[in-house]
């Protein structure tokens, strides 16, 4: 089927930058993406930008427009707020708005400042994703909810810590070549196991950093592609959202991400494809658990089979279907509001043969990336897929 | 930076601070709508159907927790209460999440039997979901 392109993409590195303000971040991160994708500013009709936090952060809110602003282009703008799936869902209504025929060139991406907050800061503004009245307010943190999730999934299918630790080590094995990850160093299992615990039974390892950092997407249509004879071998075929209830213990299920089901259930019918034709998936491994979670969700492994993945070699760069080749949120870094698109980013370049780590997936044609909010009450998927 | 200043401090959220009340009085409850379907309020409409007409139903005794965390870095609203249990207690028509209050963080295990506590914070005095063995 007729995709949407992605013409350009641009990523600042992810990490520790307290100092620097999320509308500077997003214009370098739209810089490379116009200068990679050759558009002018000028063609852009929209803009689509994800951030979560801007109002603790930042004390900003009302951010669309001056994104547009930030980024040297006049077009409508919309701030997308869906937690940690901001951007995925600002690339979903992008995608769709192309692919109806409302724009031919779309401005695409996230940003987050989190770092000025401090830990403490930062975890009391993540908290927020959560059901204020039932879960923050009874000391629920938002690692403490993948913890419980993570107990339960062991509890019923069994596995534990040195599996999860396996994950971590993966992710960061596949951040070495990634120059703009926030961990470029290379961790053991023994250290995994070892360091601090943040909410039993996830350590310190086990989550994500607190990340500053941007993303942007220049997305075009099929035709104006072909006639302005641009160099995007790669397309969006396939889009997803699914939804669930906002408080973890209202799930039908403790250790199960239906949103994320729903999602790739959508995203492969909207594509044409399914499970068994992915080649490589960047998944949202807010914590190490969540990776788990989200590949039993997408199919890509057998439910009570996700725990043991990355331990037997099945999604490491080598293995069946890699995961998380960027090195995920884990080791890449988690900016929330820019993720979504970051993953985006990645996956083109896996499969346009762009990226350091092209060389694990070779033949690869099709990529996936998965993009959830707070404890998987959201969620977005996105099918990518060579055209030529 | 704090979302708690003092103003949303003395503000009752109308529904939740009522079903704190009620469960300080030893009255929990949850809501049941005419097909069946359960819910926590404050809550209009059911989640699952979205009837009106919803029933305050007595809130079953005890409860089974059905998973737990200990939560060694906390919000700086729990800053002086970590390291604590968070769970999530199976009461059957409902599930509930809150702080196990009578027992060393260690010795919690799925499975256990609790009850419904309403408590304190120790850092801020709000009042917190509790519970405690029976």
């Amino acid at each position: 089927m007729s995709g949407v392109r992605v013409a350009g993409t641009g990523l600042t590195p992810f990490g520790n930058a307290p100092e620097r303000t999320s509308r500077d971040l997003f214009a370098e991160a739209t810089q490379t993406a116009f200068e990679e994708s050759g558009v002018p500013r000028a063609d852009v009709e929209a803009v689509f930008y994800g951030n979560f936090m801007g109002e603790l952060a930042e004390h900003q809110g009302h951010q669309g427009p001056l994104m547009a602003e930030a980024a040297g282009v006049q077009a409508p703008a919309t701030r997308y707020e869906s937690a940690c799936a901001s951007s995925g869902m600002a690339v979903r209504d992008a995608v769709m708005r192309v692919r109806n025929g409302e724009h031919d060139v779309v401005l695409v991406g996230g940003a987050e400042r989190m770092t000025n907050l401090g830990t403490a800061g930062a975890t009391e503004a993540l908290a927020i994703a959560a059901d204020d009245l039932w879960e923050v307010r009874a000391g629920m943190t938002f690692p403490g909810a993948y913890a419980l999730m993570a107990q339960a999934y062991f509890e019923e299918f069994g596995g534990g810590r040195e599996d999860l630790a396996n994950v971590a080590v993966k992710n960061h094995d596949n951040a070495l070549t990634n120059e703009k990850a926030q961990y470029q160093t290379a961790i053991s299992v023994e250290e995994a196991l070892d360091a601090p615990t943040v909410s039993s039974p996830l350590g310190l390892y086990d989550s994500c950093p607190l990340s500053d950092g941007a993303a942007a997407l220049v997305l075009t249509s099929e035709e104006y592609a072909d006639e302005h004879d641009l160099d995007a071998p790669v397309a969006i075929t396939g889009t997803g959202q699914g939804g669930d209830r906002m408080a973890l213990h209202d799930r039908e299920h403790l250790a199960r991400s239906p949103a994320a089901r729903e999602a790739g259930t959508e995203a492969y019918a909207d594509a044409g494809v399914d499970a068994s034709d992915v080649d490589l998936a960047e998944v949202h491994d807010c914590f190490t658990i969540a990776e788990v979670l989200a590949i039993e969700a997408l199919d890509l492994a057998q439910i009570g089979e996700g725990i043991s993945a990355a331990r037997d070699g099945r999604t490491t760069a080598d293995g069946d279907v890699p995961i998380n080749l960027s090195g995920g949120l884990k080791a890449k870094g988690h900016p929330v509001g820019a993720t979504g698109a970051s993953q985006i980013a990645e996956v083109t370049k896996l499969l346009a043969g762009t990226h350091p780590n092209s060389e694990h997936v070779a033949d690869a044609t099709t990529g996936l990336a998965h993009n959830a909010g707070g404890t998987v009450a959201s969620a977005t998927v996105h099918v990518l897929e060579v055209m030529e | 930076m704090s979302n708690t200043d003092a103003d949303t401090d003395t503000v009752r959220d109308a529904g939740f601070d009522d079903w704190l009340d009620a469960a300080e009085d030893g009255e929990a409850y949850y809501l049941e709508c005419p097909e069946g379907h359960t819910s926590l309020p404050p809550r209009r409409l059911c989640p699952e159907c979205g009837s009106a007409d919803l029933t305050e139903q007595p809130l079953p005794d005890t409860g089974e927790i059905a998973t737990f965390t200990v939560t060694h870095v906390p919000t700086p609203a729990f800053e002086d209460d970590a390291p604590y249990a968070t769970a999530i207690v199976d009461f059957g028509p409902v599930r509930v999440t809150g702080q196990i209050v009578d027992r060393d963080p260690d010795e919690v295990e799925t499975g256990q039997t609790v009850a419904l506590d309403i408590t304190r914070s120790e850092t801020t005095d709000e009042r917190v979901i509790g519970f405690t063995s029976v």
